[in-house]
Formats: structure tokens, C-alpha cells, sequence
């Protein structure tokens, strides 16, 4: 039976941009997080004036509802909320206009990463981030998470490469937030609506900005005998003064699955690699490359392999980010997570990680953006095996809070969605966290826009990683 | 200073801006002081600690932006943020200095600060590390926000390395021409005539490009008109047809050193409400820098 809130959306859209089957419905309930929700009614907006019907809909109804990009995100920020609407962005996946001269260009939030920069590369441009998930996020999901990736490093997160947004507020207003003028009047909505996690209202244009190709790139894979040895490279390659493109480390559980999956001469035998890519100037790179390795001798650096050609690069590079394909190799399923840690905490933290995983008789592997201290433990396991979904959580929650102990934060890319919400606690005071929802109530008073996600219900303060109502793990 | 002075020095802070009656903060009186006849604070000043490894600095927000700068030099690493006054008014206005093009803009500096809110409270955020996204960006909305939401009491930085070999060039070249082909200049400014190059990296990198460019080695910037505009990047050519009066643009970017005022800036309807919105919810009796209109601020 059609309800009078599906009735009134297809008034308001085509018939079939609105779908309320059960099959179809149940394809939106989850994002790439193991969590769930049930949404009403999914509808595929392909204009800024379908998002605002929806959400005008979703006022008259005073119905919630949650923006969705490609549901790569894995913190269950685009879980639906019960009896809401998902408003799929993925149609609306055009690139509107670019400037190659004043590198930046609108497009569409449905917009995959990776296409916009490989539609572009002709230009000699690229768009920075450049998450692990690039082929198939949306541009409209990094803005809502503030994504990141491996050439955050020297780059910045997502939030550095957005110019404009033109978004639907949640209470049905159109407005474009910032400019493509650098110094707009006011207060920062732009920078304040990236990272806000579909909680503030649906992007419907994105103004990004390129980046200039490197004349040079080198790539080099460096492996030690102690993980400790690697991670202190990090630290010591900053403090010199050099901040390379990425910097990347896979211990050693990880080169193995990984070099069994491409078969790229990984060195599975040694503890841990160092991938680390060094761009800009021929003399620059050149120099930087040359101090890297003396810096790496200092650390007891095994061998040293530096790409030949683009093809070795784009080797070792699909190494790096395969990682998660290979894992299956091991276990069906894995649990993955993310935490930021001073760089010089590395040594210390990921020692921790071990010991906890190993207290709790399950297997981690460790591919991470160490440049930025941006840990990613793979808790590796089956679910069939009875008892292992508690320690797999149980071991999040413990790595979760020796990163924050560290002087860390909950999470450097994947945000805090439902995953985290329960645990912002560990950061942030009810004064900080009020504050938080301050800013939230003045975009969305009647908190109609992905609700209930990122901010602790107060009463649920004391109630840590309780699992929200309406999902499951 | 320790970590208990600190928030000594913070707490105390708080108390001065207490929980009732107009107030005010002021650093050195260099982007505009003060809102006058109104009761004044002053942040908390002085560097708290170095982590030249993490590129992180947690300073006072009344520090003086030199002295922040002279203490970073001595392990290779600066700011990318303007010279002159403190740290927390650098931030509250949110303007950024020449070299944007090739830093990027102040506001991408901020890790984490922690300010006195309009109940006299304490609150923090962001974090300590160079990536976090936990939580909503309330740093991005502090930067800019002229003390009208909070006052800045102490803040984490992100530092960047010193620069290795910075150069000014001049160019009669077309200023686009130059965008295109050199790579990653720290600033391009152009007058409508002459176009300032400011590169950096190793000496054989800089023969190469200055070829390139046609450039010709000079002692520095031009200096810059006391007006400010704020042009998308794409209009700035229209600089020398349809606006009069002696100008340096930062080209790639959009800022406009001028000797005249800039245009009033239309607001959107929607912008002005969000805006009300959210002053309402930190500050609803309007007792922070009172009288200061964001949106009116050009």
C-alpha cells in the first residue's frame, strides 16, 4: 500500500525516482559499515530542485532524512533512520563546468572521486583526496565526511580543496555556502558544513579545487626487521623539514596478503614497508629522496626500492591500496578502523594494537597513513566462529581508546557516523559537545537531517558504544 | 609553560570574560582593536610547547605572531599565516598574507582551539593531531568570526616547514601564462602591468623555472595598496578594463590589494538568517564584541 509520504514524493518527483519496494528499500538500509537502518522510501534525486522537493516533503511530513552519496562511508553515517528517506545523489553525477586556467570546477555531489580526476587529467589537474575507496565515493560523500587518503599528507583533507557548496538546508532553502572568491564576509559555513556528516543539509554543487600535476614523482618502497624502526623514520623524515606527497606503511601480516594477491616482489620476509612518494621539482625530488635515505640508514632501513617507471609505481601503489581485496585471502570478514596518533606515538601505539589484538585471539594487519599518523588496524576474523563479533568489538573499543589516551583523536577520515557517536565522550566534554550541537541546532532546528548521528544523546553519556536503537552490528 | 599553568592561565581567562555584560577582547590593536567603550579581555599569551616531529605548536592566542615565528624558525619550520599582532586576532579575522597561493589559507592551520564561550565557559575544539574528523568543524567556524561566537584562548597550529630558498622574481609575461606553466608558486601578484613571482625549492629547480618564466630576479614584493577585495579568481582580469585606481592582485587566488574601498557584497537572504542562527545559539544575549557585524565586514 502506498503511503501518503510516498504519494506525496511522486507528486513531487517523477513516479519512478521514488521507490518504496521492499527489495529495493532494503539495498539503502546499510552504508559499508555493518550497521542498518530502516528507511521509509528511497528517492534518486537529479536536480537541486528534486533535493529541495524532498526535503520540502520531508518538512510537511516531519519526516527525517538522510543524504547519500555512493555508501562507501564506514562509520554508518549514511545508515537511514527509522521510517526516513534516503536522498540518493548518485544521478546526480555531472561535471558542470571547469577552469583549468584558476584550477577549480563545479560538479554534482554524485560525481565519483576518481572520475572527476581522470575526466580532468588531460588538464595537467587533479582533485586531491583521494581515499582508499576512490573508484566508487562520491565527491558528496567526502564533503560530508571530509575525506582524506594517502596525499593528505602534503595536501590536506578534503575540507582544503572545497571552494563553494551550493546546498538544500534542512528546512528547504537553497543557498550557495562560501564562493569562488577566497575571502567571502562572514563566518566559514562552508568549512563548517564539510565533515558535518549529512547532518547539515544535502550538497547539491561542489565548487572543488584542482591541483597541479607533479613534473616528477618517485615512489620508493622501504622495508625494516622492526615495525618500530619504520615508524620512527616517519617522525624523523618530518622533523628534517620534508613532508612527502604520502607516506604509507604495511606491516607484515599485510605485505604477505597483499603479495599474494598481486605478486608484486613485496618484501614479505621483513617486519614492515614504508611506501613513501616524493613529488614536485626533478633537483627537489632528487634531494628529497637522497636525505630520505640517510635517514632511513639511521633507522636500520633493510632494502630500499625505488620505482623504476610508472608502471612499478602504479604496482606498488595497487599494493597499498588493495589491501582490503587481499585480506579475504585470510578471513571472511574484518572489522576496520580508524585512529589518528602523534607521529611519535606510533612506535608505542601500534605495539598496543598488537597486544590487544593478541589478548583477544584475533588477527590484525596494519596498512596505514603513518605520514599523518592515521592508524587503519584490520581486525580479521569469522563471524561463524562463536564469540568473535564480541572480541572484534571489544578490541575496537580498547584500540579506540589507547589512541585517544595517546593524545589521539577517534578518527582521522571515516568520521564518527553511529560507529563512534557513543564514544565522542572520550574527547570532548558535555560543554564541547554542547557546543556542537549549538551549531547543529542553528542549521537544522528541527533536526530532520540525518539524525541521531555523530553527537551522544545526553542521556546516553554515561552509556559508552551502547548500540544505537534502530541498528545492529 | 606547563599544562597546568595553562589552564591556569585559560580558566583565568574565563573568569575576566565572566557570564554577564558586554565584553570585548583585544591582542596587539593591529587588525582594528577592540569594540570601544565596552569592558576588554586579553587572551592568555605565550608559547606552551614545540613538537617539531608532529609539526604542531599549542601556544596562547594572545602571543604575538613575531614570537611565535621566531621560536618556530629555530627548529626549520614557520606558520602559513600573515605577519603581525597575535596568534588569536590573526585567527578572529581569518585574513590570509601573500603567500596563499602556494600555504594555503589561514584557516587550514587550525588543529585545535580552545575558547571562552558567552556563558564564560570553556570549550574546546578540534584535536591535537593533523587529522581528525571528529566531531563538527567548530574551528572553522571560529577563524573569521571576529570574537562574535567565542574568544580565542588557546590554540594547537599546524607549522609547515621553513622555506628552503624563497626567491622573487618579476615577469612581463602574461600572470595566467605564468599560472599554467611554473609549478606551485608560492605567490603570483600582478599590477595589471608587471607580474611578482615568489618561488621556492632547490637552486637548480629555480634556473630551470625562472627560464621557463622569463624571470627576472628581484629584492621583493611590490608593496600593496591597504584595501582589500575579495574577486573570484576568473575576474581578475577585468581588473584593468572596468575598475579604476592602482591595484595588486593575487593572482590564482582572488585577494585585491586596492587603494579603494571594495564593493558592498550583496548577502543571500538565507546566508543572513543562518548567520542569526547561529550567533543566537552561542552568544543569544549578543554580549561578545557587540556590535560586530560579520556579514557587514568587507
Amino acid at each position: 500500500m502506498t503511503t501518503p509520504l510516498v504519494a506525496r514524493l511522486r507528486q513531487r518527483l517523477r513516479p519512478d525516482q521514488v521507490r518504496d519496494g521492499a527489495a529495493e528499500v532494503s539495498l539503502y538500509r546499510r552504508d559499508a559499515s555493518n550497521l542498518s537502518g530502516h528507511p521509509a522510501v528511497v528517492c534518486f534525486a537529479e536536480s537541486t530542485g528534486d533535493v529541495q522537493a524532498i526535503i520540502q516533503v520531508a518538512n510537511e511530513f516531519d519526516v527525517s532524512f538522510v543524504p547519500r552519496g555512493s555508501g562507501t562511508g564506514l562509520a554508518g553515517g549514511a545508515v537511514p533512520p527509522t521510517g526516513s528517506i534516503v536522498v540518493a545523489t548518485s544521478k546526480m553525477n555531472r561535471i558542470i563546468s571547469v577552469d583549468p586556467v584558476n584550477r577549480m570546477a563545479w560538479v554534482e555531489p554524485g560525481v565519483l572521486n576518481l572520475d572527476l580526476s581522470t575526466q580532468i587529467a588531460h588538464l595537467g589537474v587533479h582533485f586531491a583526496p583521494d581515499p582508499s575507496s576512490q573508484q566508487t565515493c562520491s565527491i558528496g560523500g567526502n564533503v560530508a565526511n571530509n575525506s582524506g587518503g594517502p596525499h593528505c599528507l602534503a595536501d590536506g583533507v578534503t575540507s582544503a580543496h572545497i571552494h563553494a557548496i551550493e546546498v538544500v538546508l534542512p528546512d528547504g532553502s537553497v543557498t550557495v555556502l562560501a564562493g569562488e572568491d577566497p575571502e567571502p564576509t562572514g563566518y566559514d559555513l562552508r568549512g563548517v558544513f564539510v565533515g558535518s556528516e549529512g547532518m547539515f543539509g544535502v550538497a547539491t554543487k561542489v565548487c572543488v579545487k584542482l591541483t597541479q600535476n607533479a613534473p616528477d614523482v618517485a615512489t620508493m618502497l622501504l622495508d625494516f626487521a622492526d615495525v618500530a624502526d619504520g615508524a620512527q623514520l616517519v617522525s624523523d623524515i618530518i622533523a628534517d623539514g620534508i613532508v612527502p606527497a604520502a607516506v604509507e606503511m604495511m606491516d607484515q601480516l599485510c605485505l604477505r596478503a597483499v603479495e599474494e594477491f598481486i605478486h608484486a616482489g613485496l618484501p614479505v620476509d621483513q617486519a614492515a614497508a614504508l611506501l613513501i612518494e616524493v613529488v614536485g621539482l626533478p633537483a627537489s625530488v632528487a634531494s628529497q629522496i637522497e636525505r630520505i635515505r640517510e635517514l632511513a640508514t639511521n633507522r636500520n632501513v633493510g632494502t630500499i626500492r625505488v620505482a623504476a617507471d610508472d608502471a612499478e609505481r602504479a604496482l606498488l601503489w595497487k599494493g597499498r591500496k588493495s589491501a582490503f581485496g587481499a585480506i579475504a585471502r585470510i578471513k571472511p570478514n574484518y572489522y576496520l578502523h580508524d585512529t589518528v596518533v602523534p607521529r611519535h606515538k606510533l612506535p608505542e601505539v601500534l605495539a598496543s594494537v598488537y597486544e590487544i589484538a593478541s589478548r583477544h585471539e584475533l588477527l590484525v594487519l596494519n596498512v596505514f597513513h603513518a605520514g599523518d599518523g592515521n592508524l587503519h588496524p584490520l581486525l580479521v576474523y569469522d563471524a561463524r566462529e562463536p564469540g568473535a563479533v564480541e572480541r572484534v568489538h571489544a578490541a575496537g573499543d580498547e584500540i579506540v581508546r589507547v589512541s585517544v589516551a595517546a593524545g589521539g583523536v577517534l578518527s582521522g577520515e571515516h568520521g564518527i557516523g553511529l560507529e563512534k557517536r557513543d564514544l565522542m565522550p572520550l574527547m570532548f566534554s558535555e560543554v564541547d559537545l554542547a557546543a556542537q550541537s549549538d551549531l547543529r541546532r542553528a542549521f537544522d532546528p528541527k533536526m530532520l537531517s540525518n539524525p541521531d548521528k555523530v553527537l551522544p544523546s545526553p542521556a546516553g553519556c554515561g552509556d559508552i558504544h551502547s548500540v544505537p536503537e534502530g541498528a545492529w552490528v | 609553560m606547563s599544562a597546568s599553568a595553562i589552564d591556569r592561565a585559560v580558566e583565568s581567562f574565563a573568569a575576566e570574560v565572566g557570564i554577564e555584560g558586554p565584553v570585548t577582547v583585544t591582542g596587539l590593536g593591529s587588525r582594528g582593536g577592540p569594540v570601544p567603550d565596552v569592558r576588554t579581555v586579553v587572551a592568555p599569551s605565550g608559547i606552551d610547547w614545540i613538537q617539531p616531529a608532529e609539526m604542531t605548536i599549542g601556544c596562547g592566542a594572545g602571543t604575538p605572531v613575531e614570537e611565535v615565528e621566531a621560536a618556530l624558525a629555530e627548529h626549520g619550520q614557520c606558520l602559513a599565516i600573515p605577519d603581525g599582532g597575535t596568534i588569536g586576532g590573526m585567527l578572529a579575522v581569518g585574513r590570509s598574507g601573500i603567500r596563499r597561493l602556494g600555504w594555503g589559507p589561514v584557516r587550514d592551520t587550525v588543529l585545535q582551539a580552545r575558547y571562552v564561550s558567552a556563558k564564560g565557559e570553556v570549550v574546546k575544539a578540534g584535536g591535537p593531531t593533523v587529522k581528525n574528523v571528529s566531531g563538527f568543524d567548530v574551528c572553522r567556524l571560529l577563524v573569521g568570526s571576529q570574537g562574535t561566537l567565542g574568544f580565542l584562548a588557546d590554540v594547537i597550529l599546524r607549522t609547515r616547514p621553513l622555506p628552503v630558498g624563497e626567491r622573487w622574481f618579476t615577469s612581463d609575461r602574461d600572470p595566467w601564462e605564468l599560472l599554467g606553466c611554473l609549478y606551485r608558486p608560492t605567490s603570483l601578484l600582478w599590477d595589471g602591468g608587471t607580474t611578482w613571482v615568489l618561488l621556492d625549492g632547490h637552486g637548480d629547480d629555480l634556473v630551470q623555472q625562472a627560464e621557463l618564466g622569463d624571470l627576472v630576479a628581484v629584492d621583493g614584493p611590490p608593496p600593496l595598496p591597504p584595501r582589500r577585495w575579495s574577486l573570484p579568481p576568473s575576474e581578475l582580469g577585468g581588473l584593468t578594463t572596468h575598475r579604476p585606481g592602482p591595484f595588486v592582485a593575487e593572482i590564482g587566488v582572488g585577494v585585491v590589494h586596492h587603494t579603494q574601498a571594495a564593493d558592498e557584497v550583496a548577502v543571500d537572504p538565507t546566508v543572513r538568517a543562518l548567520h542569526g542562527r547561529i550567533k543566537h545559539e552561542f552568544d543569544p544575549t549578543g554580549r561578545m564584541n557587540p556590535g560586530v557585524d560579520v556579514l557587514a565586514i568587507v
